[in-house]
């Protein structure tokens, strides 16, 4: 596996997510994913990057493209310093959640992505990883 | 502030939506319409979001919010013009919108207002 | 590395004839020919053996990558090209070019009976030039058969994903054959397209020709139901058989919501009843 390009861009305001989006829309499309695939893509990123300004306090994008035997993918890891997420297996469950929204923020995005990591520990901060191939 | 133009066509309130919206448009919106609702007293609403592409699970509980508040004031809700690869993806996230009035484009949701204010 | 010499290239020019009569009777022992009409063989060898000439003749080294090979590669990619819409594998593609390597040794031998140093460096360097002609070859018949294969596969999935117009504002997909989870998806985002392209209202899925539905297929069936009302429009699904009936309820999978009929022509009876179109018979 192959790392052609990589970058990062802070996640920290509201307009922060909308700027991730846009990002994540670019490379996708340079990446020549199909519109669905971009737009599954492009709505988990909008819902982790929420999750990083919303309930980590802001953090950072790091983004990367890779390439593999005959495919193409885009990895996106959204880091922050928050407060972690005290029991994971709960956060993984649908329509679970702690703030006021409807829980679908980290279940629907490991749904829309190929791969999906998760590390965090309370009081350490949240890191969540997927990436999507072509 | 950066606000999203609700439009009046007799008794009913039509909106368009055309930009990558943040959090916060999302919810003025959402404020906007209801106060509007009630000033106008208008019998529906269009929502027309055709030029996105993408509706993640904040807009999308916007949306179903709208349809509820606007169904409480006595108004109908129809939302009309999603892209096939925005519903799939919708679907796939968890999100159906119940309760909430779909059409294929903006002149069947109009039909569609009509309709459903004749009868109720 | 050694060169050809001028010395051999006389022979082969001297010598044409009986080359090119040698390399087609051997090309018909392999079976090479198969499928090819005798004159077009002709005109290809004879054409395969001028380029080879002329581009010996121009002197720009044995290197077939360089632009003195320009025109021989090209036939060459344009002959494995035919060869391969022709059906023919690669071998007999190949043996095209290794055939020839008969005939030019005899002559070799012939020629060079007095020098047998220099009779090996030639073989050396003609068996090299055509070892690379010869790859090349395969090579490109290697890339047309992939494209070949890509387009019918394209062309296999646009075949197994046949949405009708049945009526003003109504489509219809028969699907047939086992529904994997890959296919499933592909339907469903081709009908969901087609929806868009003819503002169709109502969209019906018939599994009549399908034997069984798993977890994975009955749910992208539900889902699809469902993004294609957030699209505003309308499902019905028809010819559900009374097995796929027993998996749907004993998997526990909510139907609810979703209009079912027997068979496609009671589903379409009630698409136009809900567009509001009734119909009679004449006289």
């Amino acid at each position: 596996m192959n790392l052609r390009s990589s970058g990062t861009q802070p996640v920290r305001l509201e307009q922060d997510v909308v700027l991730a989006r846009q990002t994540a829309r670019k490379l996708a499309t340079e990446c020549g994913m199909r519109l669905i695939d971009q737009t599954k893509l492009v709505t988990a990123v909008s819902e982790l990057a929420r999750n990083t300004v919303v309930y980590g306090g802001g953090g950072d994008m790091d983004w990367q493209v890779l390439e593999d035997i005959g495919r193409v993918g885009l990895r996106l890891s959204f880091r922050d310093q928050g407060p972690g997420i005290p029991d994971v297996r709960l956060a993984l469950t649908d329509g679970w959640t702690s703030g006021g929204g409807l829980g679908l923020g980290l279940t629907g995005a490991r749904r829309l992505v190929d791969e999906f990591d998760l590390q965090t520990a309370p009081g350490e901060g949240t890191c969540v990883t997927i990436t999507r191939w072509t | 502030m950066e606000r999203i133009p609700i439009l009046q066509m007799g008794e009913y309130l039509l909106v368009t939506i055309q930009v990558d919206m943040h959090d916060q448009l999302a919810l003025n919106l959402q404020e906007d319409l209801a106060e509007r609702i009630s000033r106008t007293s208008a019998k529906g609403v269009l929502i027309d979001i055709s030029a996105l592409d993408m509706v993640d699970s904040f807009i999308g509980r916007m949306i179903g919010t709208i349809s509820g508040l606007s169904r409480i004031m006595d108004a109908q809700t129809v939302l009309v013009g999603m892209q096939p690869s925005v519903a799939i993806t919708l679907v796939e996230l968890g999100m159906t919108l119940p309760g909430v009035s779909t059409a294929l484009n903006v002149e069947r949701g109009m039909q569609k207002l009509r309709d459903r204010v004749e009868r109720s | 590395m050694a060169a050809l010499s001028s010395s051999t290239l006389e022979a082969i020019q001297a010598q044409r004839t009986q080359l090119l009569a040698e390399w087609t009777r051997d090309l018909e022992d392999k079976g090479a020919t198969r499928n090819l009409k005798e004159q077009e063989l002709q005109q290809q060898t004879q054409e395969f053996l001028q380029l080879l000439i002329s581009s010996l003749q121009s002197r720009t080294g044995e290197n077939i990558g360089t632009a003195g090979w320009d025109e021989i590669r090209l036939f060459l990619e344009k002959l494995s090209n035919s060869r391969a819409l022709l059906g023919h594998d690669s071998q007999q593609t190949a043996s095209f070019i290794f055939t020839l390597k008969g005939p030019l040794f005899a002559l070799l031998q012939k020629h060079f009976s007095d020098e047998p140093a220099t009779l090996a460096e030639q073989l050396w360097v003609v068996s090299e030039l055509l070892d690379a002609l010869g790859m090349h070859t395969i090579r490109t018949f290697q890339r047309s058969r992939e494209a070949v294969i890509k387009r019918q596969q394209e062309e296999l999935l646009e075949l197994s994903t046949p949405v009708v117009k049945l009526w003003d504002g109504i489509l219809a997909l028969p699907m047939i054959g086992t529904l994997d989870s890959q296919r499933t998806q592909m339907v469903m985002e081709s009908l969901l397209q087609r929806i868009v392209d003819t503002g169709a209202e109502i969209a019906i899925v018939d599994i009549t020709g399908v034997p069984t539905v798993d977890t994975l297929v009955a749910q992208h069936l539900l889902k699809t139901v469902t993004a294609i009302r957030l699209m505003g429009a309308d499902c019905i699904i028809s010819g559900v058989r009374p097995q796929i009936a027993q998996t749907i309820v004993h998997l526990g999978l909510d139907l609810q919501g979703v209009t079912t009929k027997a068979n496609l022509a009671d589903a379409l009876k009630l698409a136009l009843s809900r567009l509001g179109v009734s119909t009679v018979k004449a006289g």
